[in-house]
């Protein structure tokens, strides 16, 4: 890899932007072995591979790769045609950050602030509370906002995909209800929601009455965490965590041991 | 590349040659995804894994030979290559890692 290479793929991951490396890894001579390109939504292609076919469909491939957020090794004929045997790419993805959007800034939001950080998340921490929503409070947080939750998730919200996250810790109606309403409006992957078995049921109702249908309520995850036993702040958070993990790659979130077959599933291709 | 960024600019600065080292491919049972990266300095420094531990030892060791002949290769370690690879993982797994050095 070009040492050029590097330092533009470090200067994207710092600045959290796109980008993509392109490797030829293997190769029967048709392009070099180790050339390299690097790919960017909405710009030029910068390095090439010496064949304008296979350069144009390696970038489109790259981007497709980027959307689906994961690296993939490609296989191209001398000119690009797709599923050749004569040089292999691989695709190295770099998607900015996963974001996850916390409401409430009460006292097991540091500790779920600290576990999103270690996973990779951009964290955002927003209670309309101007004492609670200090950076003070939240270090690690990413931005602290005071505002209204339903307001903030309306003007913000909407770039939230499946990837993303929003956990609403207020457990209390008067914000959780129109934060959940807004939440649910966004494309966040997960939207989850603390509070007891009753609290939840009583939200339930609201969220019917101010028009949620079985498809909005089937996505709320609520209580939120999976059943550990946690109870700290930071056992708590571990749970919360935990849940986002299993809702994304769709495993049971059971012990191992209790389950048979490989522990890492394959990927199934992008 | 992430979690080597810092470890290999330190390393550029210092005039020190780099390898890296990319999972590319994972069939099977794999401890890491692709694009999971390792960083060797031709003092034998390394930042970063492939997998979980299992065969870091023969990519430092690749890593170097590719340091020293200037020229990437593609190794394949795994199960299912027992007779070609003395080094595999213990998870059943193979994963293909492009071994490259970082040229000026």
């Amino acid at each position: 890899m070009r040492a050029e290479t590097f330092r533009a793929v470090a200067e994207a991951v710092r600045a959290g932007e796109p980008v993509v490396v392109a490797s030829v890894v293997e190769s029967d001579g048709s392009a070099p072995l180790g050339a390299d390109m690097v790919l960017r939504p909405d710009a030029a292609p910068e390095g090439s591979f010496g064949q304008g076919d296979l350069d144009a469909a390696v970038a489109r491939d790259a981007l497709g790769a980027l959307d689906a957020g994961r690296s993939t090794t490609r296989h191209y004929g001398p000119r690009g045609e797709a599923r050749g045997q004569a040089v292999a790419v691989f695709l190295d993805v770099y998607a900015p950050p996963p974001e996850m959007v916390v409401i409430g800034a009460v006292d097991f939001t540091a500790a779920l602030v600290d576990a999103a950080k270690l996973l990779g998340y951009r964290v955002t921490v927003c209670d309309p509370r101007p004492v609670f929503a200090t950076p003070r409070r939240f270090p690690r947080a990413d931005e602290v906002v005071a505002a209204w939750p339903d307001r903030f998730l309306e003007e913000r919200g909407g770039r939230l995909g499946p990837r993303d996250a929003v956990c609403v810790l207020t457990h209390d109606h008067k914000f959780d209800v129109p934060a959940l309403l807004a939440a649910l409006r966004t494309g966040a992957g997960y939207v989850g929601a603390m509070g007891s078995r009753r609290t939840h049921a009583e939200r339930v109702e609201r969220l019917r009455e101010a028009g949620v249908d079985e498809a909005g309520l089937g996505r709320l995850m609520a209580p939120i965490g999976l059943d550990i036993g946690a109870r700290t702040p930071q056992e708590t958070a571990i749970a919360i965590c935990a849940e986002i993990i299993a809702c994304r790659t769709g495993a049971s979130g059971r012990s191992l041991r209790e389950l048979d077959g490989p522990i890492h599933k394959a990927v199934a291709p992008a | 590349m992430r979690d080597v960024l810092d470890e290999v600019d330190r390393w550029l600065s210092a005039g020190q040659a780099v390898a890296l080292a990319r999972v590319v491919a994972v069939e099977g049972s794999g401890p890491r995804d692709p694009g999971a990266t390792m960083a060797v300095s031709a003092e034998g420094e390394v930042a970063g894994s492939v997998s979980g531990g299992c065969v870091e030892g023969a990519v430092v060791q690749e890593a170097m030979g590719v340091l020293a002949e200037g020229r990437p290769r593609l190794c394949t370690f795994g199960y299912s290559d027992e007779q070609a690879f003395a080094v595999g993982l213990t998870c059943g797994g193979t994963i293909r890692v492009f071994i490259e050095p970082l040229t000026p």
